[in-house]
This record gives C-alpha cells, sequence and structure tokens, in this order.
C-alpha cells in the first residue's frame, strides 16, 4: 500500500510538515478498452469497481465520472445508515450493507466515521403505532435490532423531543435501532476510491458519458467527453441521471427524479446524541460531529435536474423540526441544498440485469441510499461479474415492475431519509 | 471606561446616550449606535473567542455581515440566548450580555488552546486517516471530537419570541442601500416604479454615507454628504418602500426572495414582550437590482490572525462611523489604494499610524502622495512575513519581495504596533447573484469574478458588478438602469465626480515567507483554520476539484460560508495545479447569504398553527361529554367516551356491547362525500369502481371498492344514488382529498367526454349513524311520518325527510352489522340533531361511541378499514372479496392489474380470521405470523392487522393477511412475541353473525 | 419556487399546484388486450426526460383544473403552459 493511514503514519508525516503524502487516487486518461465500465463516481459506483476488484478479481476497471466523485447525493445527503426495513427483500439488502459499514473504516483503512449512535422513528397517530410495531416485529424475526419505544422511552433516549400530549400531533410511541447511525459521505465516496485505486481501478473525473453504444442487444462502449471507450459490460449506478444514460441506450426506467432538500444549522456544542426521524410530520434530525444539526426535508412532487426545490418544502420541515423541537427556534440555518434523488413506483431500489446484454443498472434508491453504499457495491459488482444478481439483490430486478411483485416500502420510506 | 479609544465625535454615534453590557460577565459600556464590536474595540477589547480547530485566540476582523472570527453567545443560559451571533452585527442595547465561545474555561486561559501546539499532527482530514484502531473505540475518540467541535451551545428552553411572514409584490426590489442601491432606487421609484429597497444594517448609505473626504467628490459636495441628501429626498417618494435591518437571505428562481426584517433584536429584553421579532418578507419582484456592495480581502501570510488584525475597511468603518479607534500604533499592509483611504481617515482623526507595508512598488496615486505628506514610513515592494502577540498583535516582521513576488529577499525588519489593517483588494458580492442561478465570469485584470449570464429579470450594479471605484460606479450604474427599467430619461446624469483610487493592484494570493510553507500558520479560513498548507496537502493528495478541497480541508464551510477567504483558496489551487481560475469556477454559494432563524423561517406555522385542526360540527358535544380524541389525518375524531374513570378497554367493552344490545351513535361527519351529477354520472363509477353501478336503483344504495391502477386497493365506501343522475359518494376519511383528486384527474384528462360533475360536500353535512336493535324505534320517534318497515326502507336504501323545517337524508346503511341509520343533515344543524337523537335515545340506553368501538364492531363483521387491514399491496382478491370484484364489466381502473403474473398467484397475502387458543390472550397489531418457529431463517407469512377483545362473543378476535391463507382455514400458526409464542388458528373472517340476520332484527 | 400561468386564472405561485408526471401517456383504450410488458410500460416506465419535458399540472388550490406544461427540467424554467386536450406547442 502507497500509504497505510494510522496515527503513526501522522506522526512521521508531520516530521516532513506533510509534504511526503501520495495521491490518494490517480487522474488517469482512459484507456481504449475496459473490462468493466461504471457510469457514476459515486459511493454506489465506487463500491461497485471497490467489490469488482477486491472479490471478483477484475482489475481493468474505470469509473467515468461526469463532475468529481461524490459530488451527487453521496456529498448532499444526510448521512443516516438503518437497516430496520419492514420487507424480507430489503431487510435483507440494507442489513447486509449494516454489516459491511460496521467494519468498512478498517477494511479501508480509511475512517468512515461509521457512529451507530441509534436511529429512532417516531409514531403519531394509531397507524403509525401498528405500522412501527409490524416492522418491529419483522425486524426482530429477521435479527434485526430493532425494537419498539413507549413516548416516556422516547423521551428518555432523546430528552429534547417535546413529548407533550398537547402538541398537534402527540408523539404516541417509536423504534429504536441502535446499531443504526450516521457516517461521514465523503469520506466513503473517498475511502473507496482510495481502496480501488489502489487495486488499479482507472477513476476517471471530468468525463461525461454521451452515448452508449451497442450491437444489436449487446453494449459495445460508451461516448464520452475524452472519447469513445470499448467494454462489454457497462454498470450504470446515476442516481439522479439513471434515466438520462438509460434513455442513451434506448431503455425507459420505471423512474423520476425530483428535488430533494436538506439544510444544516450553524455548529453548536453537542445537543442531540442520536437520529430522530418522523414520518408523520416529515422531519428527522442528527448532529454532526462537526456540531451543526443536520436536517432532511422531503421531496418536492416534480421532476426536476436542477438540483434545487422550493422553499415551501424547507419551510414545512422546519415546521414539523420546531413542533417536536422547540427548543431549536433560535438556532440559525447555516446552509441549504437540494440533490436529484430518483424514485421508484415502490420507494425500492433496482440492482438488475436489463434486456441489453452487458448493461446493468443500480438505480431507485430514491431518498435513501446513501445507507445502502457498501451492501449496494457488493451486491452490484456480484450482479455484474455473475451477469446473475445474488440471492439478496434477486428481488430489486427490473421485472418486478411487469409482473407485480413490487417491494413497496412507502411505509418505510414515505418521506425522505 | 477604563481606555478610551473613541476618538473625534460621529455624528452617527450619540454620546449622549450611554449604554450598558456585559461581556464575559463583566460591565462595560458604549453608546446609542455601537454594535458589540466597535463597542468592545471601544474599551480595546480584541479578543473576542477562539477558533474551531486550534483554538487559537481571536478578535474582530470585520464590521459587517462577513465576520468569521468575532462570535459570541448572547445571553447565556436565558430563553433569549442565541449562539454564534456576530459582534459586528449585534446592535448593543442596555441589559446586553455576550459570552465567547468555544473556549473553557475563559476566552484568556482555554485549555483547547493545546491543539495550536498539536497542529502539526492535526492537518487537514488527520481524522480520516486515523481513530480507526481498535475498531471498537470510535465511539470513545468521537465523543471527545464531538465535545470539542461545535462553537456555541444551542438554546435548552422555548423560544419567547413571535415571528411573522409578510408576502411582498413589487415592480422592483433593490437589495443594498450603498450608493448604488440609493441611485437605483431612486430611479426606479421615480419612473413610476413601485420599488421596495432592502439594506441588512440599520442605516442607509453602505460605506459612501461616513464617507468625508476631500478626495472623493460628487458634485463638488464630498461623497458622503452628497448621499445623504440624496438619501433625504427618496426617503419622502410614495411609492418607494424603505426597510433596513432587513437582510435578503435567499435569491430563488422566478425572482422568489426571501428576506429577514429584523424588529426588535436591537431593543432591551423588556422591550420585545408582544412584539414580532422577525419578519419573513416572502417577495415576489417582477425586476430586482442587485446592489450588494463588495467585500475587502484580505491578505495570506504566517499568523495572519490574531486579535488586532482588521479589515482596512473596517478600521476606517469604525473610526469613520462609530469614532472608534481600534488601536494606537497602526500599521497597514495592503496591495492596493484601499489602506491609504483609511489612513487618511486616520489621520485626519489623529489616529496614529505608524507605517504602510505596500506589496506593490512605485505607483502613481493621489493617496499615496498624501499618506507620504503627513511622514508616514511607506516600505514598498515589501511583504508580512511574520506577526507576534498571543492574544493581542504586538509585533510583524516585513521583508522585500522579489520582483516575481515569488519570494522574499534581503533582511528581516521588524515593527511594533498594537493593530494590522489588512487589505487584498476588494471581491464583488455576487452570492445573491450565483444563488439566484446567475452564471459568473472571471475578469483578469484584477481577479474578480462578476455578472455574466442572468437567469431571470435582474441586474447587478455597483461593486457587486464589477465597478469598485466611486467614478466608475456614478458612470455606470445610471446607465445600466436605463437599459434594464427602460425608461427615456435618466434621474442621474452628468455627475463631476472626484476619485482618487489608483486602480492598480498587486494580487498575490499567498503571499511568499522565508520560512517553508509547512511551517507556517497561513489562514485561508479563520472560523475553521483552514491554512494555505491544507490547501496544497489536499492538492498533493490529488483533491483536485474546488469542491473536493473545501470539503477536505473545510475551507469556506464556517457560518461566515468563506466570504473572505474563498477566493484565496480558489487562488491558490489556480496556482498550484496551474489552471485558469475562470476555468475552475466557485464553489456553490448555497443559501442563505446569512444564517436565518428557524423561528423567522417558520414564522407563525408553531404550536396550534402547526397544521390545522378539523374538527366535525358536533365536536364541541364530544368534548363536553368528556370524549378522548384520536388525530384521523387533520381530523379530530371521538376516540372513546370514558365514564366514571374507565379506560381505554372498560370503555370500548361498554361502548361495543350498548350498540348491539340497544342503541349506538356515531358521528361519521369525518367520511369523505362527494356529490357526483351528470348524464354520465353511472358510467363513471362503473369506471372507478370494481363493481357495476348502472343497475343501481335511484333511492338506493351500494357499497364500492376502488383501486389503483396498479390494482391496489384505495378505497372504499358507500354511495347512493340520490336521482337519475345523481350521486352522493362516502370515502373514508383519510382518503377523501386523494379521492377527489384522482376522479378529478380522470375527468378532466382520460375522459373529458363524460358528462359528470364533482362537488366535495364533506364539511356541508354532519353524519350521524344511529345502530342497534333500537335504532328503528328510535328514527321512527325522530320521523314519525317516515314509514320506516323493511319493506318501505330495507337495507341498502334511503330516504328523504325532514325534522321540523330542516332537511335529511337518512340512508340505511350498516358498518357494525347492526341494523342501522345515517342522518346526513346540513352541518350547522348537526349537533341540534345528535343532541334530539341523545333525547330520544335515552330510553333506549343510547350509547356514544367513538372510532375504536366502530372499529371493534366492524371487526367483528369482518369489515376491512382501508389503510389498517390493506397495505399498498392487497388485492380485492387477496382481501376476499372477489364477489366485489365485476368479472363482466370491461374495463375499471386497476382491472389489468389484477392478471398480471404475480397478482394472480394464489400463494398471496390473504385477508383471514384470526383466533387464539387462550380467548383471553389479546394479539398485539402489527405481530408478525409464522407457522414454523424452528426454522432458520424464520419464513413469515403475515400479520395481524386488527385485534380486539369482543365483549359481545367474549372472546379475542383478530384480522390478519397470511400467505395463502384463504385455503389455511382451520389450521394452526404461531405469532411469536419477544417473551412467548401464541397459538392462533386461522378462521373465516366473519365472527359474527355470518348471514346478516340482524341488519333486520 | 416557480409562478406558474394556469391557462384559467393566470400567474400563481407553484404552491398552489400539483405536478402530475409526464403529459400525454394515454390511458390505453383495451388494457385487457395488452400484454403484461405492453401495461408496464403504461403503468411505470417514464421517459424522466432532463431538459424540455412535457408535464402535467393540477390548480389544486385554485381552479381545480389540470393543464399541461413545457419546462425545461434542467433549470426549471416554464416554456409554455397549454390546456388538456390542445396540442402541444413545438
Amino acid at each position: 500500500m502507497k500509504n497505510q493511514y494510522s496515527i503513526f503514519s501522522l506522526i512521521k508525516n508531520a516530521f516532513s510538515y506533510h509534504e511526503n503524502w501520495a495521491k490518494a487516487w490517480g487522474d488517469p486518461e482512459p484507456k481504449k478498452e475496459y473490462d468493466i465500465l461504471i457510469i457514476g463516481g459515486g459511493g454506489h459506483g465506487l463500491a461497485t469497481a471497490y467489490y469488482l476488484a477486491k472479490k471478483h478479481n477484475i482489475k481493468n476497471i474505470a469509473v467515468l465520472e461526469k463532475g468529481w466523485i461524490g459530488g451527487g447525493n453521496t456529498g448532499r445527503n444526510t448521512t443516516i445508515i438503518r437497516s430496520n426495513y419492514l420487507w424480507d427483500a430489503s431487510a435483507g439488502l440494507y442489513d447486509h450493507a449494516l454489516k459491511i459499514w460496521e467494519g468498512l473504516s478498517q477494511e479501508l483503512n480509511y475512517n468512515v466515521m461509521f457512529s451507530q449512535r441509534g436511529v429512532m422513528n417516531l409514531a403519531h397517530n394509531l397507524q403509525d403505532v401498528r405500522d412501527l410495531k409490524r416492522r418491529t416485529h419483522a425486524n426482530r424475526l429477521n435479527g434485526i435490532d430493532a425494537v419498539y419505544l413507549n413516548t416516556e422511552e422516547v423521551k428518555k433516549f432523546c430528552p429534547i423531543i417535546n413529548t407533550s400530549p398537547d402538541i398537534r400531533y402527540p408523539v404516541l410511541g417509536g423504534t429504536l435501532q441502535k446499531r443504526a447511525g450516521t457516517a461521514r459521505h465523503d469520506a466513503v465516496a473517498w475511502g473507496y476510491a482510495r481502496g480501488a485505486d489502489e487495486m488499479g481501478v482507472d477513476i476517471i473525473q471530468n468525463c461525461e458519458v454521451k452515448g452508449i453504444k451497442r450491437n444489436g442487444d449487446t453494449v459495445e462502449g460508451v461516448d464520452t467527453t475524452k472519447g469513445f471507450i470499448k467494454t462489454k459490460k457497462i454498470g450504470v449506478v446515476a442516481a439522479g441521471h439513471s434515466s438520462v444514460i438509460a434513455n442513451m441506450a434506448g431503455l425507459r426506467l420505471p423512474l423520476e427524479s425530483k428535488p430533494l432538500q436538506a439544510l444544516v444549522s450553524e455548529p453548536v456544542k453537542p445537543i442531540i446524541d442520536t437520529v430522530v426521524m418522523s414520518n408523520a410530520v416529515h422531519a428527522y434530525v442528527s448532529q454532526s460531529d462537526k456540531g451543526e444539526l443536520v436536517i432532511g426535508a422531503g421531496t418536492d412532487d416534480y421532476v426536476s435536474y436542477s438540483q434545487k426545490g422550493s422553499h415551501d418544502i424547507v419551510e414545512g420541515t422546519l415546521n414539523a423540526i420546531l413542533e417536536l423541537y422547540p427548543i431549536f427556534s433560535r438556532m440559525r440555518m447555516l446552509r441549504q441544498w437540494g440533490g436529484i434523488v430518483d424514485i421508484c413506483p415502490d420507494a425500492s431500489p433496482i440492482i438488475s440485469k436489463t434486456s441489453v446484454k452487458g448493461l446493468y443498472f443500480n438505480c431507485g434508491w430514491g431518498t435513501g441510499g446513501f445507507k445502502a453504499t457498501p451492501g449496494s457495491g457488493d451486491l452490484f459488482a456480484h450482479t455484474i461479474a455473475n451477469d446473475e444478481p445474488h440471492k439478496l439483490n434477486a428481488a430489486f430486478n427490473l421485472n418486478r415492475f411487469v409482473s407485480g411483485d413490487l417491494v413497496d416500502e412507502h411505509g418505510a420510506a414515505a418521506v425522505a431519509h | 471606561m477604563k481606555k478610551n479609544f473613541r476618538v473625534k465625535r460621529s455624528k452617527h454615534i450619540d454620546e449622549t446616550y450611554k449604554i450598558s453590557f456585559k461581556f464575559n460577565g463583566k460591565l462595560y459600556y458604549g453608546f446609542k449606535g455601537d454594535t458589540l464590536a466597535s463597542a468592545l474595540l471601544a474599551n480595546d477589547i480584541h479578543l473576542v473567542g477562539r477558533s474551531f480547530k486550534y483554538h487559537r485566540p481571536r478578535g474582530i476582523m470585520t464590521a459587517g455581515s462577513e465576520e468569521p472570527n468575532a462570535i459570541v453567545q448572547l445571553h447565556n443560559n436565558s430563553p433569549w440566548t442565541e449562539p454564534n451571533v456576530r459582534a459586528t452585527e449585534v446592535e448593543i442595547y442596555e441589559g446586553l450580555e455576550a459570552s465567547s465561545q468555544n473556549c473553557w474555561p475563559s476566552v484568556n486561559f482555554d485549555i483547547g488552546g493545546i491543539n495550536n501546539f498539536l497542529s502539526p499532527l492535526l492537518p487537514a482530514g488527520f481524522y480520516y486517516k486515523t481513530f480507526m484502531w481498535p475498531a471498537s473505540f470510535w465511539e470513545k475518540y468521537e465523543y471527545f471530537i464531538r465535545k470539542s467541535a461545535g462553537l456555541g451551545k444551542s438554546p435548552t428552553k422555548p423560544d419567547p419570541d413571535i415571528y411573522e411572514h409578510r408576502y411582498i409584490h413589487c415592480d422592483v426590489l433593490v437589495i443594498g442601500a450603498g450608493i448604488s442601491g440609493i441611485i437605483s432606487a431612486k430611479t426606479a421609484a421615480k419612473n413610476g416604479f413601485k420599488t421596495l429597497l432592502v439594506d441588512e444594517k440599520p442605516y442607509l448609505g453602505g460605506s459612501t454615507i461616513y464617507q468625508n473626504s476631500e478626495y472623493f467628490k460628487i458634485n463638488n459636495q464630498n461623497s458622503g454628504s452628497w448621499l445623504e441628501k440624496e438619501i433625504n429626498e427618496i426617503k419622502k417618494i410614495e411609492n418607494l418602500e424603505i426597510k433596513t435591518r432587513t437582510s435578503v437571505a435567499a435569491y430563488h428562481g422566478y425572482n422568489y426572495l426571501l428576506a429577514k426584517e429584523n424588529l426588535t433584536d436591537h431593543l432591551p429584553i423588556e422591550r420585545r414582550k408582544n412584539k414580532t421579532r422577525h419578519k419573513l418578507l416572502k417577495i415576489r419582484a417582477k425586476k430586482v437590482v442587485t446592489a450588494t456592495g463588495s467585500i475587502e480581502r484580505p491578505l495570506i501570510f504566517d499568523n495572519n490572525d490574531r486579535p488586532g488584525i482588521l479589515l482596512s475597511s473596517a478600521i476606517k468603518k469604525y473610526a469613520d462611523l462609530f469614532g472608534v479607534a481600534c488601536g494606537k500604533k497602526n500599521i497597514f499592509f495592503t496591495n492596493n489604494d484601499s489602506a491609504y483611504e483609511t489612513t487618511i481617515s486616520l489621520i485626519q482623526k489623529g489616529i496614529n499610524v505608524e507605517a504602510i507595508v505596500d506589496n506593490r512598488e512605485e505607483v502613481d496615486s493621489k493617496l499615496i502622495y498624501e499618506v507620504e505628506k503627513n511622514n508616514i514610513k511607506i516600505f514598498k515592494g515589501h511583504t508580512i512575513v511574520n506577526t507576534y502577540g498571543y492574544k493581542r498583535i504586538n509585533k510583524i516582521s516585513i521583508m522585500q519581495l522579489s520582483k516575481d513576488g515569488h519570494n522574499v529577499i534581503g533582511s528581516k525588519i521588524d515593527l511594533s504596533c498594537d493593530c494590522l489593517g489588512i487589505s487584498g483588494g476588494w471581491t464583488p458580492a455576487v452570492h445573491l447573484f450565483t444563488q439566484s442561478g446567475g452564471k459568473l465570469k472571471f475578469r483578469d485584470e484584477d481577479q474578480v469574478f462578476i455578472p455574466n449570464i442572468y437567469p431571470s429579470d435582474q441586474i447587478s450594479v455597483g461593486a457587486c458588478n464589477g465597478d469598485l471605484t466611486l467614478d466608475s460606479i456614478l458612470v455606470n450604474v445610471p446607465k445600466s438602469l436605463k437599459d434594464f427599467l427602460n425608461i427615456k430619461n435618466n434621474v442621474y446624469e452628468n455627475f463631476d465626480v472626484l476619485s482618487s483610487h489608483n486602480n492598480s493592484k498587486r494580487n498575490i494570493w499567498l503571499l511568499p515567507s522565508d520560512k517553508v510553507l509547512g511551517k507556517t500558520n497561513s489562514f485561508v479560513d479563520y472560523q475553521n483554520d483552514a491554512t494555505a498548507k491544507d490547501i496544497k496537502l489536499a492538492l498533493r493528495e490529488g483533491f483536485k476539484s474546488i469542491e473536493h478541497v473545501k470539503r477536505y480541508t473545510t475551507t469556506g464551510m464556517g457560518t461566515d460560508q468563506g466570504k473572505l477567504g474563498n477566493m484565496h483558496a480558489l487562488g491558490i489551487i489556480s496556482e498550484t495545479s496551474e489552471a485558469k481560475m475562470g476555468e475552475l469556477g466557485t464553489t456553490t454559494f448555497r443559501p442563505p447569504y446569512t444564517p436565518l432563524t428557524f423561528g423567522t423561517i417558520v414564522g407563525r406555522n408553531v404550536g396550534e398553527y402547526f397544521d390545522a385542526y378539523r374538527k366535525t360540527p358536533i365536536h364541541e358535544w364530544h368534548v363536553k361529554n368528556r370524549a378522548k380524541f384520536e388525530n384521523v389525518g387533520q381530523w379530530k375524531r371521538a376516540w372513546y367516551y370514558p365514564k366514571n374513570n374507565e379506560n381505554m378497554f372498560q370503555a370500548v367493552q361498554r361502548e361495543s356491547k350498548a350498540a348491539r344490545e340497544s342503541a349506538g351513535i356515531l358521528d361519521a361527519s369525518t367520511l369523505g362525500k362527494i356529490d357526483i351529477q351528470g348524464a354520465d354520472a353511472s358510467e363513471f363509477l362503473n369506471r372507478i369502481y370494481t363493481n357495476a353501478w348502472s343497475k343501481l336503483q335511484i333511492g338506493k344504495c351500494r357499497y364500492g371498492l376502488m383501486l389503483n391502477e396498479d390494482g391496489m386497493v384505495y378505497d372504499d365506501g358507500v354511495t347512493t344514488r340520490l336521482g337519475e343522475n345523481h350521486y352522493l359518494m362516502t370515502t373514508t376519511t383519510g382518503g377523501a382529498a386523494n379521492v377527489l383528486g384522482k376522479l378529478e384527474d380522470y375527468l378532466q384528462t382520460e375522459w373529458p367526454e363524460l358528462d359528470v360533475y364533482l362537488t366535495s360536500v364533506t364539511d356541508h353535512l354532519a353524519t350521524i349513524s344511529v345502530c342497534g336493535p333500537n335504532s328503528k324505534k328510535i328514527i321512527s320517534e325522530i320521523f314519525p311520518s317516515l314509514d320506516l318497515s323493511d319493506k318501505n326502507f330495507p337495507h341498502m336504501s334511503f330516504k328523504k325527510t325532514k325534522i321540523g323545517k330542516i332537511h335529511c337524508r337518512i340512508m340505511r346503511i350498516s358498518f357494525t352489522g347492526e341494523q342501522s341509520y345515517e342522518i346526513n343533515v346540513q352541518a350547522n344543524f348537526g349537533k341540534s340533531v345528535w343532541e334530539k337523537c341523545m333525547e330520544v335515545g335515552k330510553n333506549y340506553n343510547i350509547t356514544p361511541y367513538g372510532t375504536e368501538t366502530m372499529h371493534l364492531l366492524r371487526a367483528e363483521k369482518g369489515f376491512i378499514i382501508v389503510g389498517q387491514d390493506t397495505d399498498a399491496t392487497m388485492t380485492p382478491i387477496d382481501l376476499q372479496m372477489d364477489w366485489i370484484v365485476s368479472k363482466k364489466k370491461y374495463d375499471f381502473i386497476g382491472k389489468r392489474s389484477l392478471y398480471r403474473s404475480d397478482t394472480i398467484r394464489e400463494d398471496r397475502k390473504q385477508l383471514v380470521g384470526l383466533l387464539t387458543d387462550n380467548p383471553n390472550e389479546i394479539l398485539e397489531e402489527g405481530s408478525q405470523i409464522v407457522s414454523d418457529i424452528n426454522k432458520s431463517p424464520i419464513e413469515m407469512l403475515g400479520h395481524v392487522t386488527s385485534s380486539y377483545f369482543s365483549p359481545n362473543l367474549k372472546k379475542s378476535i383478530a384480522l390478519g393477511v397470511v400467505k395463502g391463507g384463504k385455503n389455511m382455514l382451520g389450521q394452526k400458526l404461531i405469532i411469536p412475541m419477544e417473551n412467548k409464542k401464541i397459538n392462533v388458528t386461522v378462521t373465516d373472517p366473519v365472527f359474527l353473525d355470518k348471514e346478516n340476520k340482524r341488519l333486520n332484527a | 419556487m416557480f409562478l406558474i400561468n394556469c391557462p384559467f386564472c393566470g400567474d400563481r405561485e407553484q404552491s398552489e399546484f400539483k405536478a402530475g408526471g409526464e403529459a400525454h401517456i394515454v390511458r390505453p383504450k383495451q388494457p385487457t388486450e395488452l400484454s403484461d410488458d405492453e401495461w408496464a410500460e403504461y403503468l411505470f416506465m417514464r421517459k424522466n426526460i432532463k431538459g424540455v419535458q412535457f408535464e402535467r399540472w393540477n390548480h389544486v388550490h385554485g381552479c381545480r383544473k389540470w393543464f399541461n406544461v413545457v419546462r425545461d427540467t434542467s433549470n426549471d424554467q416554464i416554456k409554455a403552459v397549454y390546456k388538456m386536450g390542445e396540442k402541444p406547442p413545438t
């Protein structure tokens, strides 16, 4: 390894004023041909390349990124990681990811700051209570560490929540997954990029894909702003832009790309030590290591690639935040931004082969893809390498929209998370 | 005051009005007109806070909203507390209490200062490289990281203040009331445009208003006096609204802007009561003129962050506007003429300037000649290589610059000082412009980004458009406005301007030092402690994009969002990576421009106004009779009516028994009601419901199930045929709005040829349901003339009648399985009809019941509740409701989806009844159902959707969905709970009165 | 936040409207004749265009009329609005 990261390497480099650190990843020009091209240099794409190289021993891979790696939803999300999903297929997928998260910093030799500070989901009406209990029972039987909390237990775990019965939508209970938490989003992209680069993967930034070349039903390569690149297999991990790439290959996907906004407050000393989500009143909040309150808003209902959403959504979210945390009224919003999320009709992702041979899609993560990054990369790598899905992502195929076997996670994913 | 740094009287400060305030617990005085920063400086206090990462002592650096360092906590531990407030923006008031942040135990002695000595170990991104071993220790490392991060402290008490929103529509919005903004506002208003002028400061006139120099004149008056007259004039213009203390936070598309008007933050706390603190202005402007000025750039050199180092323009403002000297031995370091302008101001006021260090060689400038006349030593072609003084600057070292500016030469000269003013030229404030979607271009000659492509009807004028001198402003602003506003006559023409600036600037992003870069602390982002060497480290490690560098080094991520240092970061990247500035682009300026209080954004949408309460016309009666309420959507529905300290279980058992044994009464007004009329009304219902409607007789009712186009159950309810072409549809309470929306969608877009009209009448009607064996008697007493015989008024039919003069519709329909009548009356008679029912029903022990009892009663009959017994994955076939799915109809919404390969599978989850082996054991709704508990992984077959103890059947009953359930009647299944397993038997979902005898009993 | 020119009411705030997705997807006249694949195309598959898109909007908090909008989804600029049944502008 070019640079093993550790406290010792930091001390050693301090003596040379940190002037001898090697590049975390290179800046190569594209080769004429690769075995596999990954379109999209976000967390999922880089993780896919990393696991293809590591577990499937395919090294002649390039990741094509039109901007800078990790610049899309990877660097724009609120970093919540959990696996307390309702359906078996989802629970399997997200818990697979969660298990990888638990050792990821060590595996990548890059501190992704996975912080298992717990994620709490609140119930505000009787149907919420039924749904959350249903989910908790399912989680328990699937080996996922979720428990149901009554209002007093919610208050005990996060004392700053307003649990008064007199508020508009009182907190009637909640669930808690203790293994869940947050991670440092940029570090995930950077850690995977460094790891993939180390194994010989070419990470090519500022390289936009302009077309996909097919020979009949088989892919042949891609046209990019850096010229034509030949390949036999293409893995598309382009999030909000998945449909754009699909259109290049002559496909339509069951996706709509919508604005999703988030915001942070100015940094303050620790005040909230867990992640709290509320679907019913549309609010979720955590506090970053830097001290900012990280708050996620909901999606707008129209298609947009502008990375901007409407102010009403932000206002609605903060209304809900102050309903649950009146003490934050004098806190200030420091930054607000938007991302583009690709949403499937059933709020579950697609990790699938397509009707075009050699063309694979990993998309539809909607508002909650960050948490799945390592699992998604691992399973997509498996799917591409074997031309067959792994059993954990078999349910997330494209055919489900034809046969009607949807994995409806709206209950678990009704708001952005 | 022990030391007085107040100099010659400033007309902007009222020295007759003394104000006392506390800083770090100590009492000080200032004057009316002071900011906290100017008052502290007048008391010779520079050390205000500690930096984020290294806890270095930091002082006041600017005099405006760009301040990175002087941020304080106001009113610690009180409900009025606020963290991270810029001392440069706080107007002092009697009783103000401010304290330093991010230091312990005090700003003078801060334990965290040890980080400064560890700083060689803490370069950019160090945390990505360590804290990984042992893995389980991250939690512990993180605890300390979190504790030392953050700046101020979050409030811990509810906010005592109130906030409001105001919508403003105007022809022209002018942002910024400096000289360019004043000219713009006057031009627009005088030409008949309804104009709004806003400025973040409490006064108008920007930095020109305190310009009192012979070197800057307009029409032979000094520029400050000229502008003052203009301001007095525009205040009289009727169609011009002027708002001070109003900062534009966000500039969205379509000229939609958000501004915060600050109304009470400058008042003593006791005078804020019952007043609105902030007003969020939601402005929709036809045209926008951005005149936000420019921000002075610092210079980047070793130890450029000490208390006592200020921007040159800030020193000028403190002297000219506030009458405060920032030091007694001032030195300036500059790359342009601005520091000379400040020096001349200081000389005028008798403030001592020791020397000026100018990185330029010889420059032909009137301002320089004036300074030289005053015998102030100027070190031309020099740079600062270091500064000294831990908590206050006391000395600088300078050296000569090489011709190319890359190196220092010669020997070091030390100069002592107590204040250093720095000027790196000016950066146009293009933040709002870029937020709006505008594209910038880079101007090479003075290395600034200026607006290039406008995305909406807007213009940037003055310094924010790159016109950085008085003469260029006065020439270009009127000219641009003429085009932009499309006006014939300019209000301003032919100025006689004297502007003595020489425009030359020697731009060196990172000044050279005699030390290796690795040994320097040249701060680019002061608040976040990001240094030039951090940026270079990021580049070395392969972070190429400006966004990567920003994120890796945290440059520009502080509460000032890098208003001072972002350009330098870009410059250093450009130089190091040999990329052109214009091609690198800037990082995105994200809203808000300055941080915006959550309460301001939320306005009045808190507490009872968080969301509308929908109440039925009978609500008051329920309250009076001590009902407990349940939230269903926005509705408040009576949940149960406890009597004599009953708990919910007891109340529901009583209510349920009464309804079946004698009579119950339910307020069903929340059910959605849609009036459907038109020649094609029957055909319309045929298309939207799964069953057939054409043959329904007038006066009859029918239950309908509505699907989504994907075949899943969407809503249900009873629809009554009131006339040949007239129906009244009922929907679920929560689904009403969506159903109406969906029906309108199909009608307007898919089937515009249908003659159908839809009207929501949910709020127009009160619905009272009287059920039970004695319901007929009660109804007949209320409506004595109505023939209630089963023949004349059978189940699933309706009658029109009256109570006195009140028109009523009565539907004989049942959701409980009992004989049951639903009275629909105009909403405002709802309560009196309800009371009438109660009065008449007294003899029959009529018992009001809430939603919980309603749920129990219908479960006894196996009736579903959409949303409880269904989720978005249940078809009517899954619900064993095949009977309602017409085989004959060619099409209806959702039909095709029922026949897809996975929706016709036999092993889908189907609705069944569940009975526990122990009849007293009540299942938990949501619990999962399995057949084999030993299988691994355990296979979940479904879950319990509804569960109750039935007082009428004297046992626990439940509904659930189970894979292949319809073929499992009589089969034993298991409900595995956390600490036990419960055995159940699959049954038919109808538990009571399968033959429907009670409907006619 | 956009300003949408409702063809029935004029310029109104976006918050008065609801988006209805891609326009001109006609509900098949004879769904039963379609294969599962063809039905899925109608039901779920969308162009999801980056660029100029024809889409449906509903003035839900106003006149409640549905109409069509031509909007560039890359920058949210609205190019045209037209009523249901009218020919799309070219």
